[in-house]
């Protein structure tokens, strides 16, 4: 056994063959007999033969033994640490000086068949007073990280570790402080920059929680329109960059945006600031973040109008407030303005008649904010209409299309108005609604749960509060009937459906003719387009949908809840003299300003129209604009033929009538 | 244990010495009787029972020498003068044997005087450690002396074989066990005799038909070419002390016997007569893939009836205690003081443990230390969380955090949790124990004696003031070992820690002064394993020198040892019950041991790889094993049947877990997987009817790959430990291996 362990030690070892049978290594007899003679004693050929036998034999029970070490050490590699082990528990001598971690060289010699462990000469005193002293081995440290969730996480065969709880690297905090710093700092360029990596970036979702929580700042910099716009850029850079996953980030992110478009923030009250435009913004960002994203948290849609119905009907709020709801509920598409705006319409008419109408010097800042409110809700009735009519004619046009089912004018409507529909949801209206409540309606079954009201009747009624205002934009849209050739409700006649919505489409049909009645200020020598329609017709076509609705509303009791709602704003209506007929004064023609009288008619209602009075001073965008350009701008107003996709959609201007 | 087999092997050896004059088996055995009571017989008797004679004498030498060799003076005075020996004659007993005992007394003196050494020689040993006894070993090894004609070898194995391949199927996979049993003791005996040439011819010849399992042991085998070689070879002395038990049916058998007494085939079935223990049963013959099933550990299977004993594998009743009604509102309990207190109510464990499992051993079966007030408060805590815990199923699998030792250079070799999972701790090869705490909550010492006089000891709060803010730490290292550390194990209190190392101690640790209390010294080889019993107070452990042992925290000396496995006892772990002790070898088997008594209840084989890991079911019925095939059996313990086999992982299997409800099982191995299988399928799948139940032979399904839930990666960590907390979340923790 000595001679095994000075085997090691001298190193002068040791040829090993291989016999195939045996298939272990052996210790030829020369080596034995080296050995021998090199510590002085002469060995017989037998002798030699037999220990180096012997030696063998000892050294594969040593290797086996130390493998139970190894086994125990719950290692895969044999170290020489674990044959030492053996060696000392079957009461031999060690082998010392391998215990290195780092594989050892075995080396061949030229010259003969000798074979070596590589042990370079150290030189001692260099190393003594070496400078460098060699750093100590790292702590032993145990760190904790979720490697899978409920037995899946992820799938990937080298399981990496889920994002929201990796720790940050260095390089992603460096990053995150660089972008950061460049969004909230002074250089546009910087930020744009910035935002450009952060829309792209496909590394940085270890780093979203962070920026999420930097969005939720918002809170804290009211008073700061510059800072609140960067934050909002920043949501904007986030929800675009297609390698991050939102998740229920949607919901913060969400919240930070409606504060924008909701609160009355600390940089209102100077009415320099424009906040109006923040609010757009953020309500276009809302709906984007919505359209996109809106998937990922159940009943977001709700929430959201919940919270803007919430702001709506509280009078209480700063009339900034209420004009970011109207701005949040257009943008999210004429659904929700159908079901949240239009029955608060009534009710909240009589706080902003009275804004308006209140002509104190005291009140004029508010008197401004009021305009504001009156010019967002119109446009987003004005599209309700739009897209209502348009809906109907293309539900006409595929029930028309002679096929049986609902479902296929479901199917024509979504893919003809994509992305005007939200996504199906438990508490939003089902999309095939209009095409069903159609056919319901003829069936005379009565229509479930939320009952849209018709067209005509939500025209009357919008027409009361806004008169020809309402109708002289639909009188510079673009015809809407164009595309429905009136051929394939023909064959429909029979039934009473088509003949419902036969007069229905005359009706978006004829609509625009309606309204043409409009005085502008005389400094305007565009006139309008239209022939002022003989007031036989309009007084023929709200007749006509009135009668219908009532037949409805017998059937239906349902909708007179809702009706019921708007009835007692109705019946104020009387005693809202506010409501000026023409008595105001021609306005003056001063440059900055214009007005222009809207005679509007109500059938049945006293107040036949209001004049507009609309001073353009204090906003700097629209001053760019002269009035002429102003009204030819009007045509295309809720132009729908563009792709309402792009949610950056140009139909949707806001501040051009005002 | 080797020496329990001495006595009977002594006589074999005795018989063996008869000259083979005898032409088949059954008339050697009436001859052998002959010569035993010819040995009875007065000395002067004629010279063929003079050899008998002599072998007696021989034995007495060697119990004489063995008795002086561990200064028994007075022992070897009274056997010797027992015996009319002289002392001249133990020197020179090898030359004249048949002189020694003339002179003295008659034949009845030397009946009882054989019986009495028959004795002494099963008995000397039993109280001696293990191994390494010289006489001993020559005396197990002579069973080999028995000459046939060498080169014939190849010709009786070769014989059998083409009987055992002609025979019918249903026979011939029972026969075939036959194979490799005689295959080692036939090259054994071959080796013995010295005739080196002819024993490597044979193991050539006839290695490559062993079955694949196998391969470990014919490893060893093939190195083995000198009688030499043999005397301190312990895989061989396990081989060569042990009976290899085979199952074989009863028809089968007959036939086996037919032909052998037809070709007069001597050889062979004095091997088998003498070497193999051949389990006879009525029925139908196994199939191969029964066989294989059971079959692969280092001395065949278990005998039938030593898996008999009834185990009592219930669990103990829980204690009583008064679980506060509302989990939320403890404050508002305590500023109302008493009156709530009284509404409080069982808690649904309590109620459920009113009627006594019937399969459960008595309370007080073994002595089990009284609960403190800290245990029951514990006990609360459990139960608190067992109500949020999560119900895991096929689709609701559980979450793993994976805890990562980072720069662990030193090797970590053992890693345990507390059972609240708020302690971690890990052994590692440079002999050093670090705990860790695993809440934001940190480590702490206990003050110094100086310190804690100063103490108001009335204060509400002195559990804490006690406790040495400035210790605080993430983590303590525990210095004592001298060699790595292959086990530790946390006391369910969370008071101690346990640590088994290469220094052959167990040391137990405060983890309250994160000093060392107790060496315990007992095992003088490595100590592979330990396990605290789940009441605490007693604890486990097992190591090189083949046994487990059984101890209490305030003894320094073992209660109980487990001997009986054939091989280093690897792991151990304690029933939930803690009536049972399960431990698993090298010799590839699980032995489950009766604390009461220290008798092996079970022993389970079919694993083909020495045995790492083991696992009780939460309800203490079944029991897992993980091998370094990587294979995970499960077996019934009411039955002592193997009741599933999951194959999947691609290396030694180190970690095994039941989760708290016993629905998943989870296995961690060293190839860096986390496995998740469904044990209550596996559990629910097999039938236990009379029949298997009786026999044991069961057939397993193959259904592996629809009992596996999961499969998990780690990047580069094997796992080496696994623990479900009390809210079935699962926490593995390994070393990141950065080749």
């Amino acid at each position: 056994m000595l001679i095994t362990a000075s085997l090691f030690s001298d190193l002068t070892i040791v040829k090993m063959t291989e016999r195939e049978e045996r298939r272990f290594a052996e210790v030829p007899r020369e080596s034995i007999k080296l050995m021998a003679e090199s510590s002085g004693v002469e060995l017989s050929e037998e002798v030699a033969a037999l220990l180096a036998e012997d030696v063998c034999y000892r050294l594969r029970e040593a290797t086996q033994n130390s493998s139970q070490f190894m086994r125990h050490a719950k290692r895969r590699k044999l170290s020489v640490e674990d044959l030492n082990r053996a060696l000392r528990w079957s009461n031999t001598e060690t082998i010392c000086g391998y215990g290195a971690q780092d594989a050892l060289p075995f080396r061949p010699l030229k010259e003969g068949e000798l074979f070596f462990v590589e042990d370079r000469e150290i030189n001692l005193v260099e190393l003594a007073l070496a400078t460098n002293i060699p750093k100590g081995c790292a702590e032993t440290m145990v760190r904790v990280h979720v490697s899978y969730l409920d037995g899946k996480g992820n799938l990937e065969p080298q399981g990496t570790v889920p994002t929201a709880v990796q720790s940050l690297s260095e390089d992603l905090l460096k990053y995150y402080q660089q972008i950061t710093r460049a969004i909230l700092g002074e250089d546009p360029h910087l930020m744009k920059v910035a935002l450009l990596d952060l829309q792209s970036n496909s590394k940085i979702a270890a780093l979203l929680p962070y920026f999420v929580y930097v969005i939720s700042g918002v809170k804290s910099v009211s008073h700061d329109l510059d800072q609140l716009n960067r934050l909002l850029h920043m949501v904007k850079s986030l929800v675009q960059n297609p390698y991050l996953y939102l998740g229920s980030y949607v919901r913060s992110l969400v919240s930070s945006v409606m504060y924008c478009i909701l609160e009355p923030l600390a940089a209102s009250i100077n009415p320099l600031n424009d906040h109006w435009t923040l609010r757009d913004y953020a309500a276009l960002l809302l709906s984007h973040i919505f359209w996109t994203h809106g998937d990922l948290v159940s009943g977001l849609y709700h929430q959201i109008l919940l919270s803007l119905q919430k702001v709506l009907s509280d009078p209480v709020r700063p009339l900034c407030s209420h004009y970011g709801a109207v701005v949040g509920l257009h943008a999210l598409g004429w659904k929700a303005v159908e079901r949240v705006l239009y029955p608060h319409l009534p009710a909240y008419w009589a706080n902003l008649q009275a804004v308006l109408d209140d002509y104190s010097v005291s009140n004029a800042q508010v008197k401004a904010d009021g305009h504001k409110v009156y010019g967002a809700i119109l446009v987003a009735v004005e599209r309700l209409l739009k897209m209502k009519a348009l809906s109907l004619t293309l539900a006409a046009e595929g029930s028309g299309a002679g096929l049986p089912g609902t479902t296929t004018g479901a199917v024509g409507f979504r893919e003809n108005s994509p992305g005007l529909s939200p996504p199906p949801e438990p508490l939003s209206e089902p999309p095939l609604g209009i095409a069903s409540h159609l056919q319901a309606g003829g069936a005379g079954c009565p229509w479930e749960e939320w009952t849209p009201v018709s067209l005509p009747a939500m025209y009357c009624e919008l027409y009361s509060f806004f008169g020809d205002s309402l109708a002289v934009r639909f009188s510079t849209g673009p015809p809407l009937g164009g595309a429905t050739p009136p051929g394939p409700c023909q064959p429909l006649e029979g039934r009473k459906e088509p003949a419902s919505s036969a007069p229905n489409l005359e009706n978006t049909r004829k609509m625009p003719q309606l309204t043409a009645s409009m005085n502008i200020s005389p400094r305007r020598d565009g006139s309008p387009r239209m022939e002022p329609q003989p007031p036989s017709l309009a007084a023929t076509v709200p007749g006509r949908s009135l009668a219908r609705s009532s037949s409805s509303s017998s059937s239906s009791s349902v909708s007179r809840s809702r009706s019921s709602s708007s009835r007692p704003g109705r019946s104020t209506s009387q005693s809202r003299d506010i409501f000026p007929k023409a008595r105001f004064p021609l306005p003056q023609a001063g440059p900055p300003a214009f007005s222009f009288i809207i005679g509007g008619r109500q059938m049945g209602r006293r107040c036949q129209g209001r004049r507009f009075q609309t001073s353009f001073t204090p906003t700097p965008p629209l001053t760019t604009h002269p009035p002429r350009a102003y009204a030819h701008k009007l045509p295309v107003i809720g132009r729908v033929s563009k792709p309402v996709r792009r949610w950056t959609c140009s139909h949707y201007s806001l501040h051009l009538p005002l | 244990m080797a020496a329990v087999q001495d006595g009977p092997m002594e006589l074999d050896a005795e018989k063996e010495a008869k000259p083979e004059i005898l032409s088949d088996g059954t008339s050697n055995l009436s001859g052998n009787t002959a010569s035993g009571t010819l040995s009875s017989s007065p000395l002067t008797a004629a010279p063929a029972g003079g050899a008998p004679k002599m072998e007696d004498q021989q034995t007495l030498i060697a119990v004489l020498q063995f008795l002086k060799r561990n200064k028994l003076s007075e022992s070897v005075e009274i056997l010797r003068r027992e015996a009319g020996l002289g002392e001249h004659q133990e020197g020179s007993q090898a030359t004249d044997g048949s002189g020694g005992g003339k002179g003295d007394g008659d034949g009845g003196d030397a009946n009882s005087l054989l019986s009495r050494v028959s004795i002494t020689s099963a008995a000397a040993p039993q109280s001696m450690p293990v191994k390494k006894d010289q006489p001993d070993v020559s005396v197990v090894l002579s069973a080999y002396s028995q000459q046939g004609d060498p080169p014939l070898y190849q010709v009786y194995y070769s014989g059998l074989k083409n009987f055992i391949e002609s025979v019918l199927d249903c026979h011939r996979a029972e026969l075939s066990q036959l194979f490799y049993p005689l295959f080692v003791h036939m090259y054994l005996e071959l080796v013995y005799n010295n005739h080196e040439t002819e024993a490597k011819a044979f193991f050539d010849k006839f290695s490559g038909d062993q079955e694949c399992y196998y391969q470990d042991d014919l490893h060893i085998l093939c190195g083995l070419t000198k009688k030499e070689h043999l005397k301190g070879n312990e895989v061989l002395l396990d081989f060569r002390t042990s009976r290899f038990v085979l199952h074989i049916s009863r028809d089968s058998y007959q036939l086996l016997k037919r032909h052998l007494q037809e070709r007069h085939n001597n050889q062979i079935w004095n091997i088998i007569q003498e070497h193999l223990y051949i389990d006879i049963f009525d029925g139908m013959p196994r199939s191969k893939s029964q066989i294989d099933s059971m079959s692969g550990s280092l001395a065949g299977e278990a005998k039938r009836e030593v898996n008999k004993a009834k185990v009592f594998y219930g669990l103990l009743k829980e204690p009583e205690i008064e679980v506060p009604l509302d989990d939320e509102d403890d404050e508002a309990e305590n500023e109302e003081g008493k009156p709530k207190k009284k509404k409080t109510k069982k808690d649904s464990l309590g109620s459920k443990s009113k009627k006594q499992d019937p399969n459960a051993p008595q309370q007080n079966r073994i002595p089990l230390p009284e609960l403190k007030d800290s245990d029951k408060l514990d006990k609360i805590m459990y139960m608190k969380e067992s109500t949020k815990r999560i119900r895991l199923g096929p689709e609701n699998l559980p979450s793993i955090c994976f805890y990562t030792f980072l720069n662990a250079f030193q090797g970590l070799t053992a890693v345990d949790f507390t059972d609240d999972s708020s302690l971690l701790a890990g052994g590692f090869a440079d002999s050093t124990v670090r705990v860790w705490s695993v809440t934001p909550k940190k480590l702490r010492k206990v003050k110094s004696a100086g310190e804690l006089n100063v103490i108001e000891k009335e204060s509400d709060d002195v559990l804490e003031r006690i406790m040495d803010e400035k210790t605080a730490s993430e983590s303590k290292i525990l210095h004592g070992h001298s060699g790595p550390v292959y086990g530790v194990s946390f006391s369910p209190d969370r008071n101690y820690l346990l640590s088994s190392s290469e220094d052959g101690t167990v040391r137990l640790w405060s983890l309250q002064t994160f000093t060392c209390l107790v060496g315990y010294k007992g095992h003088n080889y490595p100590v592979w394993d330990t396990h605290f019993s789940p009441f605490g107070y007693y604890f486990v452990s097992g190591g090189h020198d083949r046994v487990a042992r059984l101890w209490a925290t305030d003894h320094y000396q073992p209660l109980r040892i487990f001997a009986g496995h054939l091989a280093d006892v690897t792991c151990t772990r304690f029933h939930p019950n803690s009536n049972y002790v399960a431990t698993g070898s090298t010799d590839r088997t699980v032995r489950l041991w009766d604390v009461l008594n220290a008798n092996c209840v079970r022993i389970l084989t079919g694993h083909k790889g020495p045995i790492h890991s083991l696992a009780f079911s939460p309800n203490g019925k079944f029991l897992a094993s993980g091998s370094t095939d990587g294979r995970v059996l499960l077996w019934d313990i009411g039955h002592g049947l193997m009741i599933g086999e999951l194959k999947g992982h691609t290396d030694t299997i180190y970690a095994l877990k039941f989760s708290r409800d016993g629905e998943i099982l989870a296995s961690g191995s060293m190839d860096n997987t986390v496995r998740l299988w469904d044990s209550m399928k596996a559990f629910d799948e097999v039938e236990t009817d009379d029949f298997t139940a009786t026999t044991g032979h069961i057939h397993l399904p193959d259904n592996s790959q629809e009992l596996l839930l999961g499969m998990y990666h780690s990047k580069s960590t094997p796992v080496t430990h696994l623990h479900f907390t009390r809210r079935n979340l699962l926490l593995a923790a390994g070393a990141y291996n950065s080749q």
